[in-house]
C-alpha cells in the first residue's frame, strides 16, 4: 500500500506493507538511530515522535502514520546537543544502545513539561530502560540539562 | 507476530461496523499494542483513529471518553485530575512508560475485559458505563459479566459525575511491569462505597459484602471480607494466598486515603 508522510519535515512516499511497523520502515529509510530491541513495547529503544509525541516505533503500525508527521533523533539533532553533551559528561551512555530513545523520551518530557522536577523525570521517563548505566548517570546528566536550561 | 492483509481507515461507525461483521478475520484497532503481540492473522484491520473518537468530553452530568483517547490521554485531562480524586489518572499511570500510553486506547483496554487491567478496577467502582455501537448502552459491570455475543464497537465509556470521592492503590512487583493486585475505592456523597478488586489475576469484580462493610464503617472486615468472598488464583506474578493477603491491605489502604481524605 502507498503510504504518505513526513519524515524530518521531508514529504516522502513509500510502498509499505500493510503490517509493517514504523521501526522497520524508518531504518528502511535509513534512520539507523531509531533500534529494534525488545520487540514487545516494554523497552523503549524504538523512541520516535508521531506528530511531536513520544511512541514506541516497534508496536506502531507503518499505515497509520499517514498524513503525520514523524520525527527521529536524525531530526532532532539541534535540540538534543545540549542533552547530549551532557550524559556524554556524566559517562550516562556505555554502550549507547538506548540512548536515542532515551533522548527522544527526555526531550518529549522537556517540551511537555518545561522544568520537571527529579520525582516527575523519573516517571516520565520509566519506560526507557537501559542494561548499563543504572539510571544514576542519567538522572545526573538530566539535572544539569535541566540547570543549563533554566539559566538561559 | 500479527499479519494483516488489508489496511483501512474507517470513514464512519457504521462501515466500520459492516467491515467488522464482513469476516471472522477482520479486525478492530485501537493503539494495536495488543493485537501486535499476538499471532492474529487479520484479513482487513479497521482503523478507527479518523473518527474524533479520542474526545474526552465533561458534561455536568458525565464524563465521556471516546474509544480512541489513549490512556495518557486519560492521565493528562485536566477534568480527570480533578474528578473521583484523580483515580482514572492514577490508574493508568504505572502502564508501561509514556510512549506506551500514547498509543493504547481506552476502548480497547475495556472492550477486552483483560483481567490485569488497571484501568477496569478503577471504573469499575464509578459509575460507569460503556456505549456499543451495535447493542447501546450498559452498566460496565453487566458488560464484564455477560458482555454482547456479537462482536461490536465500544465508541465511549461514560461515567458519572456522582461527587464520588476514589483511592485507587496497585501492588507491582517492579516498576511499569503488569499489578499482582489493583484495588479501587470509592465513596458518594451519600455514604455509598463500592469495592473493586482486579488483577486477581481474573477480571475486576465489585465486593458487595465488604462495601456494606465499610458503610457501616468496619474497614477491618470489610477488608478480610473482600480478601475471603472473592476468588484468587495464581500465576507467576503472585499466589493465590499471597494475592489474598494484599487484597486486604490494599483495601485498609484505600479505607485510609478516603477517610483521611488523601485521595
Ligand atoms: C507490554 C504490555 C504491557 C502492558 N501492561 C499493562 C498494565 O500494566 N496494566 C494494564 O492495565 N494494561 C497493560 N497492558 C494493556 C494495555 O494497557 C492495553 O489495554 C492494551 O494494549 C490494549 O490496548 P490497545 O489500544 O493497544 O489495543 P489493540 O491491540 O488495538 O486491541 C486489543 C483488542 O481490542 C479490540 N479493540 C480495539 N479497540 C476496540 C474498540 N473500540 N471496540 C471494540 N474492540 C476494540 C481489538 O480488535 C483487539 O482484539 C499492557 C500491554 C502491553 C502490550
Ligand atoms: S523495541 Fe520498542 S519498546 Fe522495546
Ligand atoms: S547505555 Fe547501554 S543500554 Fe543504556
Amino acid at each position: 500500500m502507498k503510504l504518505n508522510f513526513e519524515l524530518n519535515g521531508r514529504k516522502l512516499e513509500r510502498e509499505i506493507a500493510p503490517d509493517e511497523t514504523l521501526l522497520h520502515l524508518l531504518r528502511a529509510c535509513g534512520m539507523h538511530s531509531v533500534r529494534g530491541g525488545c520487540d514487545t513495547s516494554n523497552c523503549g529503544v524504538c523512541t520516535v515522535w508521531v506528530d511531536d509525541r513520544p511512541v514506541l516505533s516497534c508496536g506502531y503500525l507503518a499505515a497509520r502514520v499517514e498524513g503525520r508527521r514523524v520525527t527521529t533523533l536524525e531530526g532532532a539533532r539541534a535540540e538534543a546537543g545540549e542533552l547530549m553533551n551532557c550524559l556524554a559528561a556524566e559517562g550516562a551512555d556505555q554502550c549507547g544502545y538506548c540512548s536515542p530513545g532515551f533522548i527522544m523520551c527526555a526531550l518529549a518530557m522537556f517540551r511537555e513539561l518545561g522544568d520537571p522536577s527529579d520525582e516527575e523525570m523519573r516517571r516520565y521517563l520509566a519506560g526507557n530502560l537501559c542494561r548499563c548505566t543504572g539510571y544514576e548517570s542519567q538522572m545526573r546528566a538530566l539535572a544539569k540539562c535541566a540547570e543549563g536550561r533554566r539559566s538561559k | 507476530m500479527i499479519s494483516i492483509q488489508e489496511y483501512r481507515f474507517a470513514e464512519s461507525l457504521d462501515e466500520a461496523l459492516q467491515l467488522l461483521d464482513a469476516s471472522r478475520k477482520n479486525r478492530v484497532i485501537g493503539g494495536g499494542m495488543w493485537l501486535r503481540l499476538g499471532h492474529a492473522s487479520v484479513k482487513t484491520a479497521i482503523d478507527l483513529s479518523r473518527l474524533g473518537l479520542d474526545r474526552i468530553e465533561a458534561t455536568e452530568d458525565e464524563i465521556a471518553i471516546g474509544a480512541m483517547a489513549t490512556l495518557r490521554e486519560v492521565e493528562t485531562a485536566p477534568c480527570l485530575r480533578e474528578l473521583f480524586g484523580g483515580v482514572l489518572a492514577e490508574s493508568v499511570s504505572p502502564i508501561v512508560g509514556v510512549q506506551f500510553r500514547n498509543m493504547a486506547t481506552v476502548g480497547a483496554s475495556v472492550y477486552s475485559r483483560y483481567g490485569f487491567s488497571d484501568l477496569l478496577t478503577a471504573l469499575l467502582a464509578l459509575d460507569a458505563r460503556v456505549e456499543l455501537r451495535r447493542a447501546g448502552t450498559m452498566a460496565l459491570e453487566d458488560f464484564l459479566k455477560n458482555p454482547p455475543e456479537k462482536r461490536d464497537i465500544l465508541t465511549s465509556v461514560r461515567v458519572r459525575r456522582d461527587g464520588r470521592r476514589a483511592a485507587y492503590r496497585t501492588f507491582r512487583r517492579s516498576a511499569t511491569d503488569f499489578g499482582v493486585l489493583n484495588v479501587c475505592a470509592s465513596i458518594s456523597p451519600e455514604g455509598d462505597w463500592r469495592l473493586s478488586v482486579g488483577a486477581r489475576p481474573a477480571r475486576a469484580a465489585r465486593c458487595l459484602e465488604a462495601e456494606a462493610l465499610l458503610a457501616a464503617g468496619d474497614a477491618a472486615g470489610a477488608a478480610k471480607t473482600a480478601s475471603e468472598k472473592l476468588r484468587y488464583g495464581s500465576n507467576l506474578r503472585g499466589s493465590a494466598e499471597y494475592r489474598r493477603a494484599l487484597a486486604e491491605v490494599l483495601t485498609l489502604r484505600c479505607w485510609d486515603a478516603l477517610k483521611e481524605g488523601k485521595a
